[in-house]
């Protein structure tokens, strides 16, 4: 039967989707993907491999630029800049893939819970989404502080939970269609059970939307993290922080020394632009990978 | 007009058989739309039963009650004398039913996850069902593949790189796989080509004489219910406006609404006119009290 002979292209394919996705890249998802493993690196290995001690303070350096191996100078207190960047993107980095995990992990449960039970269930989780939807994340943020006291945690926890119905209402849509699908029914007659039918069917069918809006949720993390720490809230000076390395700098920043904040700042715009360019072309292949 | 739904299934074996499958006043409302209105029908081992009629005559709503998918607003179904109207409770239960009736969806396209292969899915209803170890249950994929002839490659390709027939040859040898008595066809080959179509209905039918199952059958197309079925019921708006034999039926129509039916199958001298002409008249005909 000619109609029934595989196509090769198409088993080809089936191979590995996976690569497929990645073939729709480009240059500037490959560029993306480059900082972001950059700054993984560093986030594990910087703290490890920083040329000096990040809190190492001589104020007879203070403000000075870039000297023989101090590479990046000195911030208004004398510390080496380069150290101080290295050191502070363990917690910047990981404070954003922790808030973005958080908030995945909640927002995905509450999607699939919803879907699958509807009903009355889905109407009240649906309206507590909603009422979350009206906090602004920093605000929850800022609240968190002032109960628990500012640290890197609480501001977290905050934006973690202030995020979830962001992931929660886009995951929902996604595991309705999903859960209206013939095969899901087929499995129900099978006699499969709904922990079953979630946890190996559903979900499985949703990650590639699920990986897309933790990448996006990241470069949001990363910059409210920062702007947080920026306000006192977060990160505590005089631990490395880049949003506490901007906040450190501004007094230079008016004195003519803008070197601190701005190296800060870029790290932080490369490391978001990188995440928020790669979710979106991971978004965009999740929806063409499907069928 | 003709109420026949009270009429039992010809009676040359419905003495001493028990009915696999048997449906008793069977109603569904959809807020203040009957879908389903008072449907009865017994089926017995071996032999099968069509439902037919046009889109929206509430025919898939009657497969997806008996399979549990939707809850019966009224009457009862039993199911190898076990009476299935309420849904299970239990995960026991549930999968005691999975292992009676099983049904088989019109779209290949959506009735087979796009990310598991048919070997893999199958291996996953034996787990769920039976202890085999994995030589046993490979055993059984390589024979399930076999009755609904598909090749080792085929099998384990996933549903991506099958067409449409060889997804619903899938998704029969999914449904075999518990080993039900009643096999529910949901319009199962409406979606294939006709050549395609004439090889998965005599997959069926070789299943049927090899597993003495029993089919119902919910088609609009008369041809394949004429090739596979004993018996039919012909709905209309929800209710059954005729049922009997399947020769009968087809051969012999009563009712407005089957003539129509039958004359609307394209062939030699068939005119949309003169159906327009029909259809009014079986509206008219239905619309009466």
């Amino acid at each position: 039967m000619s109609i029934e002979i595989l196509d090769p292209v198409a088993e080809a394919e089936e191979a590995a989707p996976s690569r497929r996705r990645l073939r729709g890249l480009g240059v500037i998802g490959w560029v993306s993907i480059g900082v972001i493993v950059l700054a993984l690196l560093l986030a594990i290995f910087g703290p490890i491999v920083r040329p000096f001690d990040p809190n190492l303070s001589d104020l007879s350096f203070a403000n000075v630029g870039p000297y023989g191996s101090h590479l990046l100078g000195f911030d208004g207190q004398g510390r080496d800049v380069l150290s101080r960047l290295m050191e502070g993107a363990r917690t910047t980095v990981l404070g954003a893939g922790f808030v973005a995990l958080i908030a995945v992990v909640i927002g995905t449960t509450l999607a699939i819970a919803t879907a699958w039970f509807g009903g009355k269930f889905d109407a009240t989780v649906s309206a507590g989404i909603d009422v979350l939807f009206a906090f602004p994340g920093i605000l929850l943020a800022v609240v968190a502080a002032a109960v628990f006291g500012p640290s890197l945690f609480s501001a977290g926890l905050a934006l973690a939970i202030a995020y979830s119905p962001y992931v929660a209402r886009v995951l929902r849509g996604a595991a309705l269609k999903e859960r209206s699908m013939a095969y899901i029914a087929a499995l129900e007659v099978q006699g499969f059970g709904a922990w079953r039918l979630c946890a190996r069917h559903l979900l499985p069918n949703i990650s590639s939307l699920i990986v897309a809006q933790g990448t996006i949720l990241f470069g949001f993390a990363m910059v409210d993290l920062a702007a947080i720490s920026f306000l006192g809230l977060g990160v505590q000076s005089p631990q490395a922080d880049w949003g506490v390395m901007v906040a450190e700098g501004k007094t230079g920043l008016l004195q003519g020394y803008p070197l601190v904040s701005l190296v800060a700042v870029l790290c932080i715009v490369a490391v978001v632009a990188a995440v928020s360019f790669l979710g979106e072309r991971l978004d965009a292949g999740s929806r063409d990978v499907r069928r | 007009m003709v109420r026949m739904s009270e009429t039992s299934i010809p009676a040359t074996t419905s003495t001493e058989v028990e009915p696999v499958l048997s449906v008793r006043g069977l109603r569904k409302v959809f807020g203040t739309q009957v879908a389903v209105d008072d449907l009865s029908f017994d089926l017995l081992p071996g032999r099968s039963v069509a439902i037919v009629g046009e889109s929206g005559s509430g025919k898939t709503t009657v497969a997806r009650m008996i399979v549990g998918l939707e809850k019966a607003t009224a009457g009862t179904i039993i199911a190898c004398g076990r009476d299935r109207s309420k849904p299970a409770r239990r995960g026991a239960e549930r999968k005691l039913r999975g292992r009676e009736v099983q049904i088989v969806f019109q779209d290949p396209y959506s009735s087979l996850d796009p990310r598991q292969s048919g070997a893999n899915l199958i291996d996953e209803v034996l787990r769920v069902h039976h202890d085999h170890d994995s030589a046993a249950r490979t055993r059984i994929v390589g024979e399930l593949a076999d009755i609904v002839g598909l090749d080792r490659r085929q099998i384990h390709a996933m549903p991506r790189a099958l067409s449409g027939g060889q997804r619903q040859r899938v998704a029969i040898a999914r449904a075999l796989a518990t080993a039900p008595r009643v096999l529910i066809l949901d319009e199962s080959v409406a979606a294939l080509d006709v050549s395609i179509q004439a090889q998965v209905l005599n997959v069926l039918a070789d299943i049927r004489d090899e597993r003495g199952i029993s089919y119902v059958l919910i088609s609009h197309d008369l041809a394949v219910v004429r090739q596979l079925t004993e018996d039919a019921l012909v709905m209309q708006r929800g209710v059954v406006v005729e049922q009997g034999r399947t020769v009968d039926i087809l051969d012999n129509p009563q009712h407005d609404y089957t003539q129509m039916l039958r004359a609307s199958v394209p062939g030699p001298g068939w005119k949309p006119q003169r159906m327009r002409e029909r259809l009014k008249s079986a509206q008219a005909a239905a619309a009466k009290p």
